[in-house]
């Protein structure tokens, strides 16, 4: 026995393996970030000189890398939508601008990051640049890691499309929703970093 | 294991392999160590866990020693510990601080969790819905070596300068913080562990939902599958917060942040440098969101276990399936909003402890719900004596017993005097030990034979049984003595400077020999679990007359555990039904029309 539903969903809970476990990987990254959030106000609150972050930090670099993130999002529904209509070469094309989109923003963000560093402004100098580091460094490494899935599937893992095009399919779906909530994330770090 | 199959059973499994996967048998190491199959890895993952077990239970011989006779050399291995643990074989404080925090963080994160949820979940649950493997074998696979990762760190940090992580297995900021570099190996090995069960419950769940043979419906499922349903949600949802926390203690260790550093922290005289402002007790409420959680995925696949056993040896069907199953969700659901009764002497506002108090007295009625259903489930049946029924009948009153001497402890005002105190110790190790564990063991002898497809012997198994259950209760009945008397659970001497804990001090020679008659009793075991892989009896595809679905493939299951697809007709628990020929209906065979 072949284990089922993973290209044709299950007919009575509507939904495919991969699909309940990307959204239960994402509820599971909810608590991750949530829990990161909520250290952010509770040092926040607790601050008796909380430096505003649009006095320290870059807001046009973090503005653009927004920009830059969200059409990486755009593309990436874009590439799943040319499997959807069978057009391999289209992915292939909208595939490979989210990665770069991705190396765009790993880029801008260094330069950010090295700006600070060559400033003297270090996780250590305050709990504000403590929880700037942290946050964005760990969707840094989500970054990475939803580059690197889009990577394997724009590259050797698009075998799978020859032999079994809705399981194909339904991979760059997840990877497509983890990459949407990557962005997601950034979202709520641009402004609570970088406005508030 | 896989020595034993009958030449028939072969044939036909290569048949299918030959039809269903198109390969032939695997390599050594891709079918016993890299292995994809659920069954394999359930197998790592409770040998694994085993072996932790054991090593934790020896570091706790050791404190033991140390709490029985204070000052004195440890006989026979003290020289081998090493002048920076125990120079002329004393052991050192801080040597017995590191065995605490170890002891704590081993048992549950790499002893009890792994066997109860890595172990059982990985080789029962699939069998049990009638899959054919977990949904992502693969990802299974790297949970497993994720874990392993985890573990041997930890293993690693005891021969780290400074030794191992020493802060308690709460890793409390900001001693933690200030805490020699096995912390950081702490840290680390946590992240390993916590992605590993991150992995696994996503796999566990997806399983339990999507892998369903046909006919299963969610209230025809055993209550085993429920209660590792639940414990992945709870993994799933209480870990990260965990993670959050040990990514920021990381960062205060190696990047110098002071998340968890107040101002003006003074360590040995001299004030801490650092940005300071940062919050101690954010760590508590961080540590507690999951490891308040972490306790039900201690108990609920213990639970599960016990569940299928006692309805199994009673022939009866479970008292109160549903009633069960509301209530393990409830509990998992209401796990999520108790967690500051482990604070109430952290100086919160009474309201706080009040919200808290109430919450943690509406949990444990879902407890007391599965707890009463079970032992209602005893009630007329015709009940067999056998050894996993014996541990799954201790596990009730013990359980009870760590149960209601909980509640003190969630009532503000009966904290006050108890928190800290041995009282603490006994109340979690009866939960734990005599209970969990024993649902464990319970467990081991009862799918021992579908893994291996022998039983293990009975008379080892009570020889194992009885002197367990007296040990056990000779261990940790006293430290409800001693803590009531107001003795605190840190104390290296064992409390020998404290006046007040004079009275109750000779308890402690009688509870270390009790641990050490505890090990002794362990030893029945190991001969039985290792004799009975190559000699045991053998045993029929279903030994114990049970009716769920892992009982209906071969035993051991081949790759792809079943030989036809099953279709599943009826509940779980469809023993000794009026009219039937025999007290059993397994779950597949079909209802006459």
């Amino acid at each position: 026995m072949d284990i089922p539903y993973v290209d044709a969903p299950r007919a009575d809970t509507g939904l495919t393996n991969g699909k309940l476990g990307i959204w239960l990987f994402l509820a599971s990254e909810v608590m991750l970030f949530g829990a990161l959030f909520a250290t952010y106000i509770i040092l926040r609150t607790g601050s008796i000189d909380w430096p505003l972050g649009r006095d320290i930090l870059n807001v046009p670099m973090a503005t653009l890398n927004t920009i830059v993130l969200i059409s990486s999002s755009v593309t990436m529904v874009m590439a799943w939508a040319s499997l959807m209509r069978k057009d391999l070469g289209k992915f292939r094309l909208f595939m490979g601008l989210t990665v770069m989109f991705g190396f765009g923003f790993l880029i801008i963000k260094y330069f950010e990051y090295s700006a600070k560093l060559h400033h003297g402004l270090l996780p250590s100098t305050n709990n504000f640049l403590a929880i700037y580091f942290t946050l964005t460094g760990l969707h840094a490494i989500h970054v990475i890691g939803g580059m690197a899935v889009n990577a394997y599937l724009w590259g050797p893992g698009a075998k799978l499309w020859k032999t079994r095009p809705e399981w194909f399919t339904n991979r760059v779906e997840y990877a497509g929703l983890f990459w949407h909530f990557v962005d997601l994330v950034w979202i709520f770090l641009f402004p609570i970093l970088y406005l508030l | 294991m896989g020595k034993n199959r009958d030449s028939g059973k072969d044939a036909g499994r290569e048949k299918l392999g030959a039809q269903e996967h198109g390969h032939h048998e695997l390599g050594f190491w891709r079918k016993y160590v890299f292995s994809t199959d659920h069954k394999v890895i359930g197998i790592q993952y409770a040998i694994t866990g085993l072996m932790f077990l054991l090593f934790g239970f020896c570091l706790m011989m050791l404190m033991r020693w140390q709490l029985a006779y204070p000052e004195q050399p440890i006989p026979l291995i003290g020289g081998l510990l090493g002048d920076l643990r125990a120079p002329g074989g004393v052991m050192l404080p801080e040597f017995y601080n590191q065995l605490g925090a170890m002891h704590g963080t081993i048992m549950v994160f790499l002893g009890v969790v792994p066997l109860a949820v890595g172990g059982f979940g990985n080789f029962v649950l699939p069998l049990q819905v009638g899959a054919p493997d977990m949904a992502f074998p693969k990802l299974n696979m790297f949970s497993y070596w994720s874990l392993f990762c985890g573990g041997m760190i930890m293993f690693a940090s005891f021969f780290m300068p400074g030794g191992a992580a020493q802060s308690g297995w709460t890793s409390y900021a900001p001693l933690a913080n200030i805490a020699p570099t096995g912390q950081t190996a702490w840290l680390i090995g946590m992240i390993f562990l916590i992605t590993s069960s991150l992995l696994g419950s996503v796999n566990f769940i997806v399983t339990a939902i999507q892998l369903r043979a046909k006919g299963l419906t969610f209230m025809r499922l055993p209550f085993f599958c429920w209660a590792q349903l639940i414990t992945a949600f709870l993994l799933l949802l209480a870990f990260p917060p965990l993670e959050a926390a040990g990514v920021l203690q990381l960062m205060d260790r190696v990047a110098g942040t002071s998340f968890f550093m107040p101002s003006g922290l003074v360590v040995s005289g001299e004030v801490v440098q650092g940005a300071g402002q940062g919050s101690p007790l954010l760590w508590q409420h961080l540590f507690w969101f999951l490891a308040h959680p972490e306790v039900y995925v201690l108990i609920l696949p213990a639970m599960g276990i016990v569940a299928e056993i006692v309805a199994n040896n009673t022939r009866k069907p479970l008292w109160g399936y549903k009633a069960m199953v509301y209530s393990v969700m409830f509990l998992a659901f209401m796990s999520f909003i108790v967690w500051a009764h482990h604070m109430f002497m952290t100086g919160m506002g009474t309201t706080m402890a009040a919200f808290f108090q109430t919450t943690t007295m509406i949990i444990s009625i879902p407890s007391v719900v599965i707890l009463a259903c079970l032992f209602l489930s005893l009630w007329g049946g015709s009940i067999r004596f056998n050894t996993p029924m014996l541990f799954a009948l201790a596990f009730l009153p013990m359980f009870g017993i760590g149960g209601l001497t909980g509640l003190p402890l969630g009532l503000t005002a009966t904290d006050i005097h108890l928190h800290d105190t041995y009282y603490v110790i006994g109340h979690f190790h009866y939960v734990v030990a005599p209970g969990t564990i024993f649902a464990l063991f319970a467990g081991v002898y009862y799918w021992f034979p579908k893994a291996t497809g022998r039983k293990m012997s009975e008379f080892l198994g009570k020889l194992h049984f009885w002197p367990s259950l007296i040990f056990m209760n000779v261990i940790f009945m006293p430290m409800f003595v001693q803590g009531l008397a107001g003795v605190s659970r840190r104390l290296y001497d064992g409390g020998q400077v404290y006046a007040h804990a004079g009275p109750v001090l000779g308890l402690n020679k009688m509870m270390s020999f009790g641990a050490w008659g505890l090990a002794i009793a362990q030893i029945p075991f190991i001969i039985n679990f290792f004799m009975s892989i190559r000699m045991g009896e053998k045993a029929s595809d279903n030994p114990w007359d049970a009716t769920t679905l892992e009982w209906v493939a071969p035993s051991p299951p081949p790759h792809g555990n079943f030989l036809t697809e099953p279709v599943v007709y009826r509940g779980a628990y469809d023993y000794s039904v009026p009219g039937e020929s025999r007290d059993f209906v397994p779950q597949n065979q079909p209802t006459e029309a």
